[in-house]
């Protein structure tokens, strides 16, 4: 969604905050969107938006957060839309809930596979999506590097 | 859960994935339609990679529900009018 001052805008999508890399991966790319002047919106369940709320008292790098279910309702029914879309995936669930965003969404859509199953997951994937995979359970740095290399920022920074 | 807890759901399938919870309908419902991602059932919006079905049994709905950090159930509640707007659909 281009907003009144033509700032691109992403949504973020957080799923269950079983595994740990989650939260430090979606904190790397609020920052990085931030600086590409995208303005990030993160939608995810409650203890998902409490891990970044706490991880982030000063709003440094959180803005916006959404409930999940709220986000989908917003897109479903027209009143919002966004340009790019990340959807964080651990589990099938977040395979299915990419799967909705492929469809109700006109955004660019990026599937972050991690976890123990993620090249497993992955072979899940038959929308269209940039899919970013890697086995990151404890560290982040594998998927960090896949990020990297499909991201812009990450060749121009570093 | 919110609205779909209040309304008593019956559990047919327990954190299963979205392809078995399709399957099952698909299976084991005598009528069932296919609806889009995000098709909204009372206030639960369907989640999934198409097709996906959501079943009509007497006076009660079929159809998978997904939890973020559960997997996804297969749910019977009592249909009401959301019966009539799915079978006004096209297609089975």
């Amino acid at each position: 969604m281009m907003t009144e001052k033509n700032e691109k805008t992403a949504l973020i999508l957080l799923g269950c905050p079983q595994v740990p890399v989650q939260t430090s991966m979606a904190l790397y790319l609020v920052h990085g969107l931030k600086q590409q002047g995208i303005r990030p919106v993160i939608a995810g369940t409650a203890a998902a938006r409490k891990l970044m709320e706490v991880a982030d008292p000063d709003r440094h790098y959180v803005s916006e957060m959404t409930d999940l279910d709220a986000a989908i309702d917003e897109i479903t029914e027209k009143q919002r839309d966004f340009d790019l879309c990340f959807v964080f995936i651990h589990n099938d669930s977040g395979v299915a809930y990419a799967g909705t965003m492929a469809y109700i969404s006109k955004a660019r859509l990026y599937a972050l596979l991690f976890g123990e199953h993620a090249q497993d997951l992955a072979g899940e994937i038959e929308f269209p999506c940039e899919v970013v995979a890697a086995k990151a359970v404890h560290n982040p740095m594998p998927l960090k590097h896949r990020l990297d290399e499909v991201m812009q920022w990450a060749v121009s920074k570093r | 859960m919110g609205c779909l807890e209040a309304m008593k759901p019956e559990i047919i399938l327990s954190q299963s994935s979205f392809k078995e919870a399709r399957e099952y309908i698909r299976k084991n419902v005598r009528e069932y339609h296919e609806v889009e991602p995000g098709y909204r059932i009372f206030d639960i919006h369907i989640i999934g990679v198409p097709p996906l079905y959501v079943g009509i049994e007497g006076e009660h709905l079929i159809f998978p529900y997904t939890k973020p950090c559960h997997g996804t159930f297969v749910v019977k509640v009592p249909g009401g009018e959301e019966i009539t707007r799915l079978r006004e659909r096209k297609g089975k």
